[in-house]
Formats: C-alpha cells, structure tokens, sequence
C-alpha cells in the first residue's frame, strides 16, 4: 500500500493485543500533541478482553492498520498465532490467549484483518518510510535491541529502498540511527507494560528534524489498566496475563527474548 | 558439483555464521555426539582471532544477523575470549559449551566484555538432563555436576545460561523433565531457567548409540514441495572451519557440505540429502537460539 507525502507530526501505535483502554487514551494524548495522522503496525488481537473492541476504535479515528502475524492467523482462522514458540509454558499461554481471542473475533471483524495490507510506505520530509510489523522482510521477525546488528539494518534498508523503517512485534520499544542517516525504530506497543514494572504503555510519534529530516519520540501512555484488569477476570483469561497488567513484569512468552532484554526484567 | 537431481535449499540470506572455533577438541567424549569430539580428536583444529578476523569482515558486508561459536568445547580456546569481543562489537554472539572448564576469572572477562557491547552474549550450556542418572552415562562420570557448577558460576555472575539437552527422554516426559530441571537449577540458586531442547543426530557417536539413519530416512524432492526451506538452517547459516567454510554445524565431517574458503563463495544452493539433513527437515533449525523458523524468510 503506498500513500502520499505526510505532513509531521504521526502518531504510530504497536500491537494493541486488544487493549482498547490503552489505545483510546493513546489516540487522545496523540491528537493534544498534535498528531495529523495514526498508524497501527499490527496485532490487534491477543493477550487482553473483548478483542471486538478494537476496531471500531480504529475505524473511528481512520487509524491506517497493516496486518501483524496475530492479525494474518485470525484472519486465516490458523492453528497458531505464528509467534514461534518452543518453551512448552509459552506455548500453553500462547495457545490460551489465541484460542479466546479466534473465537471472540466476529467474522466481519475477520474479513477486515483479511484485507489489511502486510505494509505500509509514505514519504514524508523527503525521507522514505516504511511501516512494516516484524521486519520489512518478515511479518513475525524479532528485531531486538540487542541482536539486530548495524550491518543487517543497513542490509534491510537497502533491500528495501527505504530511509526509516518502522516496526513492532516485539513489545520493546528502541531506536538507532545509522552511519548514513537511516533511522530504525521499534515503536512498542500498546498492548502490554515493557516488562519494565511500570503499568504504563507507549506509542511512537514520528516528527521532522532539522538535524536528521525525521525522528522518533517514544510517548508513554498511562491508561486505566485496573479496568482492563477486571475486564480479563471477568473473562477468565490467565491470572499470568492480569499479573503483568497490574505489575509491569511479562510472566510468559519470556522464550524469544534475548539475554539483555531478559535480564532487564524479572522474570 | 550441485546434482540437479537432488532436492536442493537456496540461501534465502545470511543471517547467522558459526564458527567452529574449537574444531572437534573436548574435553569430554559424550557418547552422542555427532562429529564425535574428544581430547584427541584433532580432525578439525582451534580458529584463532586472525583466522576469524577477514570472516568477520566478509559478514559486516553481507549483513549477518548473528554469530555463533562451537568445537568441541569453545573455552579451550585461549583466544575465545578476544574472539568473542571483537564479534560483540560488530553483533551477538552465542557459545555453546559443554560447562566444565569455567574458571573464576574467566566468566568475569566474559561479563566484562558482555556488559562493554549493545549485543547480547549467549551461553549455551549442554546438560542432558535434570541429574547426574540422566546426563552421566551420556556425557560422563562427573560431567552433571562439573556443568551445573558451571552454570552457577554464570548465574552468580549475571547471566542467564541457556540450558540445551539432547531428548533422549520420551515426548510425553518433557514437561516433566522441566520441572525437574528447573527446580533443581533454582534449588542452586539459578533462578531464571531457560532452556533449548535438541533431537539426536544419528551421526558420529550417536550412530553405535542407537542406530544410524536408515535408507528411507532422507529428503525427497517431493517432501520439499509446499515445504518452507526457512526452517533449515542451510537456508540461512554458514560455519567457518579450519578447512574452509561449511553448509552447518552439523554436516562438516561430510566432504560436500566444504563449499568454498570464503563466505561469498558458499552462497549458492546446497543438496540436502544427507542422511542428518532429515533430522532438519522434522524439527527445523534445531541449531540456532530460536528452534522455531520465521517462516517465509528472504532477503
């Protein structure tokens, strides 16, 4: 999908994991910053209640969506949420959380995950963006802080004729800025806290520079976060997955992070 | 020479390059293991840093993900540690090792140089099992409890070993297996258990073990159509040797998995039918950190 030139600032917003507390209060504190247009990179569903509340949300608001490995496996109705999982434990909550969240999704709901572009690409301070939700190469790559090197990104950029690539996946927010100008960031998500102990979330805010041509400004979000608590009780989702919305810590799919991103949390 | 005929993986990318750092040295002489390492094993010999050196170079320009180092026992290797840092600044980097020849001063240069990069540094750990009646008769007399001081000594010092075990156990036993292992970890003070569990190789040592590979047990052009080849590691990875560079880890005693002296001259398809490329084929790419393929894959 292309779009034309943007004007700064936009607000760019991670997986939601069905989050909709989070992601109202992010689209309200993105438009007093100013923020002419939203994006989401992906994975809408998983992890959180009522996964049918998200879309209307970003129906509403014209939040630009691509398709996350979460969206493309409920869309498709598969086995899996295509995480890549091995740890037993991780897999039995990963499974949990993918199997509420097929059943909960209404088939109309589905057909619009069906639709959703695997990127998108603007122009904007004549830098070439591209959004994409786990690399441009591959929906449910894991580009990590600690494990994607310089030279890779270079090898991304390149590959794929950009200047700023955008991401998600994760759940860890990062940036680096090139030798040669190009930027890369991971903007989060919205769905869950960063495994820092804190209740709060984030969304990214792409804006112009006068150094650099564009830049990443990484917002936090406090939201209602006891609300969505009681919501998942009342769903009975895991007791593991309200602990981390209440504590702050990830308590499951630990598997895929790395050792500095692991040792960083308590788990 | 390529066989047209045979079923073939193209690299889809570089993404990772393994070094054979400590050829087939060990100071163990596990009863498994599928290049058949021990202390007199010298088939394969040590990487020193100026032999790793110009690899680096040829991976920062063609834009590899991540490193990996194995032998044999990598901390044989006097240089390990300098290897090591110079790798972490250019990516991560992961060890895999079998736990016992740790020594005070050296796990603190290892997280001195772990703390000092942006990358992560891995340790793999390879115990086969949550106690010394499991382990033992595979990897040892002794070995259970050298390896898990090992892996105390890493914990004390920060890290979060990742422990690799070989199943040898049956499928239905596996959770099992890791709550045993992890409560014994945690009852030593390692409380962040990770773990990585590896198929057997009927390769090497493993083949008087159990059994050898049968005739029917390989890759078919048939069985790779519709087949996501990401989930092989040929299809992303190369290994560095004394004797040149390498298809994998697993397949370096077989003369036709030696593809060139440089990385550049490997990058080209490879035939997968060899008798371990079959274990690949069932659970994907069993070598690297994380077991499952990002399928689809591709530059």
């Amino acid at each position: 999908m292309s779009g034309g030139s943007t004007e700064a600032p936009v607000a760019l917003f991670g997986g939601i994991y069905s989050n909709h507390w989070a992601l109202r209060a992010a689209i309200t504190d993105a438009r007093t910053r100013g923020a002419k247009a939203f994006y989401c990179l992906g994975d809408l569903g998983a992890f959180g209640p009522h996964p049918d509340l998200v879309f209307p949300i970003l129906r509403e608001n014209n939040v630009q969506t691509l398709s996350g490995n979460y969206d493309d496996s409920i869309a498709r109705g598969l086995d899996d949420c295509q995480c890549g999982y091995t740890d037993p434990r991780d897999n039995h909550f990963a499974r949990i959380s993918y199997q509420y969240t097929l059943q909960k999704t209404s088939p109309r709901n589905r057909e619009w995950l069906a639709a959703l572009p695997g990127e998108i690409r603007f122009v904007m301070a004549e830098k070439r963006v591209l959004l994409c939700h786990g690399s441009p190469r591959q929906r449910n790559e894991f580009l990590w802080e600690s494990t994607t090197p310089d030279a890779f990104l270079l090898k991304l950029f390149r590959n794929h004729d950009a200047d700023v690539i955008l991401a998600t996946h994760t759940g860890l927010k990062w940036r680096r800025r090139l030798s040669g100008g190009q930027l890369f960031a991971n903007v989060g998500v919205l769905g869950r806290p960063e495994n820092d102990g804190t209740t709060q979330v984030g969304y990214t805010l792409l804006r112009s520079s006068d150094e650099h041509g564009l830049e990443v400004e990484f917002v936090p979000v406090a939201y209602d976060h006891e609300q969505l608590a009681r919501e998942m009780r009342a769903e009975g989702l895991p007791a593991e997955f309200i602990e981390t919305i209440e504590s702050g810590w990830w308590t499951t799919c630990l598997e895929v992070l790395p050792s500095k991103e692991r040792s960083r949390g308590k788990w | 020479m390529l066989d047209l005929d045979a079923p073939c993986v193209d690299l889809r990318s570089l993404d990772e390059v393994w070094f054979q750092v400590a050829g087939t040295l060990c100071n163990l002489s596990c009863n498994h293991c599928f290049i058949s390492c021990n202390p007199g094993n010298h088939s394969f010999g040590f990487l020193d840093l100026a032999k790793i050196r110009p690899f680096l170079a040829e991976s920062v320009k063609l834009g590899v993900k991540e490193y990996y180092f194995t032998g044999g026992e990598p901390f044989l290797n006097r240089e390990i540690v300098p290897i090591l840092e110079e790798t972490l600044r250019l990516g991560p980097a992961t060890v895999l090792t079998n736990g016992t020849v740790f020594r005070g001063r050296l796990v603190n240069e290892l997280r001195r140089i772990a703390e000092g990069s942006q990358y992560s540094l891995e340790i793999r750990v390879s115990i086969d099992g949550p106690d010394k009646e499991t382990n033992d008769p595979i990897r040892g007399e002794g070995s259970f409890e050298d390896a898990m001081r090992g892996v105390q000594q890493l914990a004390q010092s920060g890290f979060l070993p990742i422990i690799t075990m070989v199943q040898t156990w049956a499928d239905s036993d596996t959770l099992k297996v890791l709550d045993q292992f992890g409560a014994e970890l945690k009852r030593r003070g390692c409380v962040r258990p990770r773990f990585k569990i590896l198929p057997t190789l009927r390769i090497g040592m493993e083949a008087t073990r159990t059994r050898g590979y049968l005739s029917e047990e390989r890759i078919t052009r048939e069985m790779l159509e519709g087949y996501d080849t990401s989930q092989l590691i040929c299809s992303h990875s190369r290994i560095v040797t004394d004797q040149g560079v390498a298809i994998c880890p697993i397949l370096i005693e077989s003369p036709v998995a030696h593809m060139g002296s440089t990385l550049e001259e490997t990058l080209r398809p490879f035939a997968v039918d060899q008798p371990a490329c079959y274990t690949c084929y069932l659970f994907g790419s069993i070598c690297t950190n994380t077991g499952a393929a990002l399928s689809g894959r591709d530059c």
